[in-house]
């Protein structure tokens, strides 16, 4: 007996709402652009510049204490968190501290981290600073610059390798989805004001390389049954190739999903909004791929005779699979 | 049908054989690493039983290279530093104020006076008493100039000299700027790297970054504080001629003069000539010592051009106090009592023997040749390290539990074949890690993770296809073919263009992403190798031997 996600046989009309697929994804991003527009990133140190200190104590956190005894020092901004974790044993009291980077200075003088350590040994004597990390504003400035280019860069060579390997509407579609599953991805964050560090940005990355990867299946499928069935519909066309796909769809994300939960409950709390975003891409990311991905291509239509364009055109790239 | 070159077996086996070769040393990390630790010692200082006795506890025929640990999971320190390149140009242009002005002063009688004015710390600025002779003054100053020494600007001259009225202006060309950038950044490596090594710390991580900026990383230290007193941001020994002695530090110092602090009386201040007679570039060695009265003190020696100009400046200026100067402030002025010609010296102050000791080691392992500044710094705790490491270790087994348990329910007997892969598919990712000597960093293992959940992709698309062409195709051998032979495209495809993304976050993300980016375009390779040859072997082997009518996948 197999465990079987789908149907073995599958004819779900997924084209019987296309207003409304794309409506929801609309509605979506605009939400996303609010939360942004409203809300803002929380940014990390990576990005704004700053110390962060994470402190380990047996006795339990204090933050009015804690902020009370930062208060003097005059530092600016600064965000006292108590971190929370299954994995932390019963006498493993972690609080993260921020401060803001201060003015004209590239970096955290030790001076300050001193000052901080001490102010904050004088209210738990057996604190212990665990890792202390500054960025600053120069480099912050810099990392934020080259992370955006980052995630365009790959969107764009995406969109030059699958229009060398299919048809520029196939591009269009993926990168629709993958703008899609980006822009939301930055939304939650927003939303939920989780920590956006570098780390999120390799997420992020990660996301567009595995919202691609289902994409192109589907896709594949696609031209091929475009060239076996050369007169039915392309809407047709469109719905038996991700219905045939589907069971491979479902199978890839949710072993994908299994890991990546394992890690989200055990991996502890330093790569825990790392791996949220992995997730929550994995999710949008099956989504977009069928329901942007392919309701893009249905509307921006394919060219129907593959036949001739196999051997006289260049835009394949040799035939792999031959 | 499905048929397999025998060479082509022995190979796929010989590849997964020697990636497991290359994991095994993964599976006794600590062990290795202690072996490694004693061998490197018993290489640097000779072997004695006990590092001996070490060295044995790992066969040396097998291999023992590891994999690297990143800062977020062993702990140490992280620093970002940029190097002030503009302090050379500084430097150099204050060098060059005497050398033109005594290429002038012959020339009096057609220039007129020369006074040096203030201006920008990159130029030089001369005002000349005849602008008339401006002519000649420019060509007997641009005569000074000599050719860049570097590959990419053969035959450019490494001054500009321009004239602007009365004044003429003296600069470096770009050229020459670009030259002396690119021989500061390497100079401040090498010298980061020695002081480093003379801590003697387990594989630093000293590498430039970009045009002007050096990346170390330390694992093991403590702080990265501990790291910037090792590097000593700026340890520049220099001697200069004294020109007085004032208790006020707002006394005005005159072109190309300075007032500096003295080190050890409170309030006192020197005002020094600029231009250094000899500079902590020029030594050759520096012993911590004591002096006559049993003080301790840093003996030091120059090079043969650095004694003859401090053996020539002591003989003219007998009786008159010459000043030596660290990180800007005076050290100790002494009086000079008479020529000394040998080149070495003695540095006295009111030094701890602890602090003569370090100002040895600095002055020997030389001077940085400019000033750094700290753009980031991270300091991560052994334990933050080791929790990590153990979190993910967990995270790790149980996603990979997961993902068999649910194949194996899935496909039957072909989740087992690539379950098979997947189990061979972690051990050459950390084979091949161990071989080019990557570092594995949290990220990095959240890479491993995706790729276990991942990796099944490919297999799964095989499956799929096979489960398709089971329904139409005649026989079980024909659909396993075609359900390869279909299903490549997809998976290329599919997995191209997530190397793309990974080959990117490579090349423009830095640490614990570039490690991410590692495994996870290491994890796609190998994943598409195991899917493509080595699940595909394990089936035709299987279907060799049980020839079966007909197959459930």
């Amino acid at each position: 007996m197999r465990l079987k996600l789908v149907p073995q046989e599958t004819n779900w009309d997924f084209f019987s709402r296309p207003k409304l697929w794309l409506g929801i994804s609309v509605v979506l991003i605009v939400l996303a652009f609010v939360s942004f527009g409203l809300r803002g990133l929380n940014y990390g140190i990576d990005f704004r510049g700053g110390t962060t200190i994470r402190t380990e104590s047996a006795q339990p956190v204090d933050v009015g204490a804690y902020r009370d005894a930062l208060t003097p020092l005059e530092l600016g901004d600064v965000v006292i968190s108590e971190v929370f974790d299954p994995t932390f044993d019963a006498d493993q009291n972690v609080a993260m501290v921020r401060i803001q980077a201060q003015e004209g200075q590239e970096s955290v003088t030790a001076e300050v981290v001193a000052q901080v350590e001490a102010a904050l040994q004088s209210v738990a004597s057996d604190i212990r600073f665990v890792s202390v990390e500054s960025v600053g504003p120069k480099v912050s400035g810099e990392l934020i610059q080259t992370a955006a280019i980052a995630v365009v860069l790959a969107i764009a060579a995406v969109l030059v390798y699958i229009w060398l390997r299919f048809e520029w509407q196939f591009a269009l579609g993926a990168v629709a989805a993958l703008v899609h599953d980006v822009i939301l991805t930055i939304g939650v964050f927003s939303e939920l004001q989780i920590k956006f560090d570098l780390a999120i940005i390799a997420a992020l990355l990660t996301i567009v390389g595995y919202s691609l990867n289902d994409t192109v299946v589907v896709f594949d499928r696609v031209r091929e049954n475009l060239m076996k069935f050369k007169k039915r519909p392309l809407r047709e066309v469109l719905n038996l190739s991700i219905n045939e796909t589907l069971s491979r769809t479902f199978m890839t994300s949710l072993t994908t999903l299994l890991a990546l939960i394992a890690l989200f409950v055990l991996g502890g709390d330093v790569i825990r909004g790392f791996v949220f975003a992995m997730i929550w891409g994995v999710v949008v990311g099956t989504y977009s791929s069928i329901f942007v991905a392919s309701t893009v291509l249905l509307m921006l239509g394919v060219k129907r005779d593959w036949s001739k364009s196999q051997d006289t055109t260049g835009n394949q790239f040799g035939n792999v699979d031959a | 049908m499905l048929q397999i070159d025998l060479w082509k077996r022995v190979l796929i086996w010989a590849l997964c054989a020697a990636g497991l070769f290359m994991a095994l040393p993964n599976a006794f990390y600590s062990r290795v690493e202690g072996v490694n630790d004693a061998r490197a010692a018993i290489e640097l200082q000779g072997a004695t039983a006990e590092l001996t006795d070490q060295a044995a506890g790992w066969p040396s025929f097998l291999p023992a290279s590891l994999v690297n640990l990143g800062l977020d999971l062993r702990g140490g320190a992280h620093l970002l530093a940029e190097v002030r390149v503009d302090e050379v140009y500084e430097a150099r242009i204050t060098a060059l104020w005497p050398e033109v002005r005594d290429t002038l002063r012959p020339l009096r009688s057609e220039v007129g006076t020369i006074r040096r004015q203030n201006a920008p710390a990159d130029e030089l600025h001369v005002k000349i008493g005849n602008p008339a002779g401006m002519q000649a003054a420019m060509a007997a100053v641009r005569a000074l100039a000599q050719p860049v020494v570097s590959l990419t600007a053969a035959g450019e001259q490494d001054l500009t000299v321009r004239g602007q009225d009365d004044v003429l202006i003296v600069s470096l060309s770009d050229a020459e700027k670009l030259a002396t950038d690119e021989r500061t950044v390497q100079q401040s490596l090498e010298i980061i790297r020695r002081r480093i090594d003379e801590v003697g710390t387990r594989e630093p991580t000293i590498q430039r970054q970009g045009s002007d900026r050096i990346l170390i990383q330390v694992p093991g230290l403590g702080s990265a504080q501990e790291l910037k007193d090792i590097i000593g941001t700026t340890a520049q020994l220099t001697f200069q001629p004294v020109i007085s002695r004032t208790t006020d530090g707002s006394t005005d110092a005159g072109i190309g003069e300075e007032v500096l602090p003295s080190l050890d009386e409170s309030g006192v201040f020197y005002v020094l000539e600029e231009n250094p007679v000899v500079t902590g570039e020029e030594l050759t060695d520096a012993q911590p010592s004591f002096d006559q009265n049993g003080r301790p003190a840093v003996n030091f020696r120059f090079n043969p051009s650095g004694a003859r100009k401090f053996g020539d400046y002591t003989a003219e200026n007998i009786g008159n106090p010459f000043a030596i100067v660290l990180d800007d402030e005076v050290i100790s002025a002494p009086v000079i009592q008479s020529h000394i010609p040998g080149g070495s010296g003695i540095i006295t102050g009111n030094f701890t023997v602890e602090e003569s000791t370090n100002l040895a080691v600095l002055l020997r392992a030389g001077a940085l040749p400019a000033g750094l500044d700290f753009l980031e710094e991270r300091t991560i705790g052994p334990e933050l390290g080791a929790d990590s490491i153990e979190a993910g270790k967990i995270a790790t087994i149980v996603a990979f539990a997961a993902v068999l348990v649910f194949m194996a329910l899935s496909y039957g007997l072909f989740g087992i074949f690539a379950n098979v892969a997947l189990i061979l598919n972690i051990a050459l990712i950390f084979g091949l890690l161990s071989l080019i000597g990557a570092t594995l960093t949290l990220p990095g293992i959240a890479g491993i993770v995706l790729t276990v959940g991942m990796a099944v992709d490919a297999n799964v698309l095989i499956f799929e296809r096979i489960r398709e062409e089971l329904k139409t195709a005649r026989g079980p051998a024909r659909a396993i073919e075609l359900g390869y032979e279909k299903a490549l495209s997809a998976i290329v495809d599919a997995n191209i263009t997530t190397f793309i993304t990974a080959v990117i976050l490579f090349a423009v993300g830095s640490g614990p992403v570039r490690g991410f980016s590692i495994t996870l375009g290491l994890g796609i390779l190998t994943s598409v190798f195991t899917a493509i040859f080595v699940t595909r072997l394990i089936i035709v082997m299987w279907f060799e031997r049980r020839r079966p009518k007909t197959i459930e996948v």
